[in-house]
């Protein structure tokens, strides 16, 4: 079959996909984004968490024609969205509607320079790029090892920073347990989901 | 494939991801710096952040086919025949292999090549490799799979040490001539260590006070969330290139060739991104499965396992069944322990005979005691293959020998603490194998500090006047109790590890830096074949290339088998043993820059004349006066300076067979905590309120990323106390949890918060005196939160994991495998 919706902002059409296909499976295998991860493809981990039409949901979890014309947001697509909703809030505060402007580099980590060393490039990398306040807060505050449940917990973490800025450290664990991590303890998750809060709200 | 993947991504995406895996990094100008000692940040965080970095999973190459592995249903059977007709005719099915079709070596192991890379006329274990399929589509492959026909006939089932060891016992692996054989009594035990010190008969006659009792750990899972992944290209020279998740690529590759038929060097092995490790990536998995049909069908072929076969994939935390008698004066000194560890290694070998090492050397804790008598053993046995595991051997005797230590201090009446205080061992003791401590051991100060640490409040649960917080109660959103019946314990442990490799064994690392100037500016090169497995060591690189090269640029090579092995991340050793190989490189290079600065600059400044009063510090050349007496780029100029150097810690000794004497380990690694737990005794649910810990880190090389590791590692051993277990029938060996449904991990709702004090006493004998930090943590952390539900309960607890059911008027001790 064929299935069409828009990731990131924007339109794909993906064609002989199987009805067994998951969501996850399209997106990593079908659409070149394999950001979002596949630790359990049952539905247990999280680590495939995606907004599928603004809600969190286990990517491996949802057929993939369930997607077919609905709007999904991957964490590859997770800074551009933290952007556009800086900037339509404070359009909204505002009282108009302005067009978004690039914001100013976040301080931080180093980035991965491609066209250095010995090897191919990765594409799609783009040097200097703004993350997400809840991005940059998993590098800084260590919250990040192996990674691998990175992808989801930053989905999942964003959208309750989006409806739950000030968070409690119980609200964080509650919106987080569904999102394994079997490297970190946990802590520095917590750290980050308060830095990035915190950011958010000094700069709000 | 590659035509439908897909109509609107960027084109090459895709296509690229393979070759791209490998990442390299480079610290671009402008970032904030870190040199040793400063919390860095890691140079892979913004690709993990942004979903761009390459895990092994992740890879993808045009014209690259799926592969599947058929597994036995059976922990023991016969094959009789195998029938592949079926599969092969399934369109898109490019190949089918069984042990028939193997074009060269039959068997790989780390230590002893006991495991078939396909079983051929017998499993012995519950989901054992039987056949490989490569197809167009993953569910193709599983679908191909499935129409394999094999006839099994069911064989007697060796499932523990009575079975084992019975007289006409199976043998599982009959006729062995590995060099473990010729000394344990028995074909079914892989290796035994007995260690004896003193005279434990008279010490009993004296003791005031004997505790013996008998414990048991269950089979843990690693559970790394990365699973088993990777992607064979057939290259034109007729080797291989493999893009892996793996923790030592170097032994990948040497146990991979033989089988491939292929000398080493065409076996080109490229770490790719590894979602954790734990151990679990320390033997091979999908390895040569993915290789062979590469070759086969002269396509890319990826295996990747989903969470079920991750199950099935990897070697597990070995069970354990310890029978422990400690002896006591009445003045509080430890006289005597007596005790026997068995540890069941399951079918293969793995890393067993280490694991007996690391378990029977480490078995009393770091206590000093001067009658000990010892004896560690592994089985052969139809369970799953176990091996390594976080913490290694240690952790199964640390759970039954702090639960002792509670238990004598009671008999005496002494606080648990102070107990413990009283006999820990500190630097210049002696430990059961003669070997005496030559750094600093602070075991009574790290018990001091955890206990120090302020309390967490009391019923966090009760509100100002408003409604109970169930999420602070056990049971939490279940809403199961308002606090009625809930009990409060506190309890304490402290564990031994060792770092690095032991018993002998030549423990090496390499590492190539290339310094030259790009742009104007020195950039230093660091190339290793370190697994990176969430770690930290890359990070811990570019601080050590920075600190060593005055540079400000470090970029980071791909981990390849191109250059030098860089041993194995595990036993806590990769900063240690990388990181000082990086050290070592780093002075090789940075006594070329001095002597070239001096061939070429040394009339100009006297200081020249004694390199070893110059450093390098912003790329300069300076001397311990302050003075800048050159610069790295015009020293350099157009010329790069290229070494690769190897690093080697002091020497071990093997262990003697018989007495378990000699200087079996290169480093110690101390860690304890305190846990707090709030129990619902009606229920027999566990809340751990919090889990304190204090390490001594030698020095720490990124303040961040040692408590990072502290608390991952603290976390596990909290999983092994209340919930993790890999469930084994007892009627048919079969795996009954294969999943995250079953096999519980800790979620962020059942890890607390974790208080970590970190002490920095340098060891002289390594790299800025650092010590290992990955293990120690998983090792106390169990028996600490054990005790203090037993202090909530005051049930005896002999078990891990604690399950509901062992909290409750109802049961003691039952084995959840219900056999
Ligand atoms: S991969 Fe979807 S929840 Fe684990
Ligand atoms: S699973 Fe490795 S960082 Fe979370």
């Amino acid at each position: 079959m064929r299935v069409n919706m828009t990731v990131n902002g924007r339109p794909y059409e993906a064609d002989d996909v199987w009805e067994g296909e998951s969501l996850l499976y399209v997106l990593r295998e079908r659409l070149g984004l394999p950001g979002s991860k596949n630790a359990c493809e049952q539905g247990e981990c999280g680590s495939c968490t995606v907004r599928l039409d603004g809600v969190p949901v286990c990517a491996c979890l949802v057929a993939a024609g369930q997607a077919e014309g609905r709007e999904v947001v991957t964490v590859e697509g997770l800074a551009d969205h933290a952007r556009q909703r800086s900037v339509t809030r404070a359009a909204e505060a505002a009282g108009a509607v302005r067009p978004a402007e690039p914001e100013a580099d976040q301080p931080g980590e180093p980035e991965a320079d491609p066209s250095t060393g010995p090897g191919p490039s990765r594409p799609g990398q783009v040097v200097g790029a703004p993350l997400a306040p809840v991005q940059q807060a998993f590098i800084d505050a260590g919250a990040v090892q192996c990674g691998f449940c990175t992808p989801g917990l930053l989905v999942a973490a964003d959208e309750l920073l989006e409806r739950n800025p000030e968070p409690s450290d119980a609200d964080i664990r509650e919106a987080l347990s569904g999102n394994l991590c079997r490297c970190t303890g946990y802590e520095k998750i917590l750290d980050a989901v308060r830095l990035a809060a915190a950011r958010t709200g000094e700069g709000a | 494939m590659a035509a439908d993947r897909t109509l609107n991504a960027p084109t090459g995406v895709a296509a690229d991801r393979t070759a791209s895996a490998p990442t390299s990094l480079t610290q671009a100008t402008g970032a904030p710096r870190g040199t040793v000692g400063e919390s860095a940040p890691r140079p892979d965080g913004t690709l993990k952040v942004t979903g761009e970095f390459a895990y092994s999973s992740d890879l993808w190459h045009e014209d690259m086919l799926w592969g599947f592995t058929l597994r036995s249903p059976h922990a023991h059977a016969a094959i009789r025949s195998i029938d592949t007709a079926a599969a092969l005719a399934l369109p898109g099915v490019y190949a089918v292999m069984t042990h028939d079709d193997l074009p060269a070596g039959t068997h790989y192991g780390l230590e002893i090549r006991d495991q078939p890379v396909l079983a051929k006329d017998r499993v012995r274990y519950h989901g054992e490799p039987v056949a490989i399929v490569a197809a167009d589509h993953p569910e193709t492959a599983r679908r191909a799979a499935a129409r394999i026909a094999v006839e099994y006939e069911e064989l007697p089932l060796v499932v523990g040490e009575a079975t084992a060891t019975a007289p006409d016992a199976p043998l599982l692996h009959p006729g062995r001539r590995d060099h473990h054989a010729s000394h344990v009594p028995h074909p079914n035990i892989v290796h035994r260590q007995p260690i004896r010190r003193g005279d434990v008969p008279a010490a009993r006659a004296r003791a005031d006070v004997v505790v013996r009792r008998d414990y048991e750990v269950g089979m843990q899972d690693q559970a790394f969330l990365g699973p088993e992944s990777g992607l064979a290209v057939p290259a034109e020279d007729g080797g291989v290139d493999l893009y892996i998740a793996t923790q030592w690529l170097h032994v990948d590759r040497d146990q991979l060739a033989p089988v491939l038929g292929l000398p080493a060097d065409k076996v080109r092995l490229t770490l790719s991104g590894v979602g954790g490790a734990f151990g679990a990536r320390e033997d091979l998995s999908m390895q040569a499965h993915a290789c062979l049909l590469a070759l086969r069908t002269g396509r890319p072929v990826k295996i990747v396992y989903n969470r079920y076969e991750s199950f099935f994939g990897h070697v597990h935390r070995h069970p354990a069944k310890l029978t422990y008698e400690h002896g006591a004066a009445r003045d509080g000194t430890l006289l005597y322990v007596q005790c026997r560890i068995v540890l069941d290694g399951g079918a293969y070998a793995s890393s067993s005979p280490a694991v007996v090492g690391n378990a029977a050397s480490l078995s009393i804790g770091p206590y000093v005691v001067e009658n000990v008598d010892v004896e560690a053993v592994a089985l052969y046995s139809n369970n799953p293959p176990c091996g390594a595991m976080r913490g290694f051997g240690a952790v199964q005797a640390c759970f039954a020998y702090e639960a002792q230590m509670d238990a004598v201090a009671a008999e005496l009446g002494l606080d648990p603490v102070e107990f413990r205080q009283r006999n820990a061992m500190s630097q210049g003791a002696t430990m059961p194998t003669g070997q005496v401590v030559d750094s600093p051991a602070p075991v009574a100060e790290l018990l001091r500090r955890v206990k120090a640490l302020p309390m967490p409040p009391e019923r966090a649960w009760e509100t100002a006047g408003g409604p109970v917080d169930v999420r602070a109660l056990p049971g939490g959103l279940s809403n199961t109790t308002h606090g009625e019946a809930v009990v409060r314990g506190v309890g304490y442990a402290v564990g031994i590890k060792n770092v690095g490799f032991s018993e002998g064994f030549d423990d090496y690392s390499t590492a190539r830096i290339r310094l030259e100037v790009i742009g104007g500016e020195p950039v230093a090169l660091v190339h290793t074949a370190m697994a990176e497995v969430g770690q930290g060591g890359v990070t811990v690189h570019t601080q050590i290339a920075r600190t060593e090269l005055g540079v400000d640029r470090v970029t980071l090579h791909p981990a390849d088998t191109r250059v030098g092995s860089a041993g194995s991340t595990s036993a806590s050793r990769q900063t240690y043993m990388t990181g000082g190989a990086v050290k070592h490189a780093c002075e090789a290079v940075r006594a070329e820059v001095l002597r070239r600065g001096r061939e070429r600059f040394g009339a100009s400044h006297p200081g020249w004349a004694e390199p070893e009063r110059l450093r390098l510090a912003d790329g300069k050349v300076v001397t311990d006066g302050g003075e800048v007496i050159g610069d790295l780029a015009g020293i350099l100029g157009d010329g790069a300076i290229d070494l690769e150097r190897e690093f080697r810690h002091r020497p071990t000794e093997p262990f003697d067979l018989r007495t378990g004497q000699g200087f079996g380990h290169v480093q110690y690694s101390f860690c304890a905590h305190r846990a707090v737990v709030e129990v619902d005794t009606e229920l027999g649910l566990v809340k751990v309120v919090e889990l304190a810990a204090a390490q001594d880190v030698g020095k720490a090389i990124n303040p961040l990323s040692v408590v990072g590791q502290i608390h991952g590692g603290s976390t596990q051993g909290l999983g092994l106390a209340v919930m993790e277990e890999i469930v084994v029938s007892a009627d048919g060996a079969r795996v009954r949890n294969p999943s995250f449904t079953d096999y519980l991990i800790p979620t962020i709702l059942d890890t607390p918060a974790m208080p970590v004090e970190v002490l920095e006493l340098a060891d002289d004998h390594a790299p800025y005196g650092l010590r290992g930090v990955g293990e120690a943590p998983t090792l106390s952390s169990t028996p600490a939160v054990v005790a203090a539900i037993r202090a909530a309960t005051g049930f005896p607890l002999r078990r891990v994991p604690v399950r509901p059911e062992h909290l409750t008027q109802l049961t003691h001790l039952t084995h959840p495998a219900g056999g």
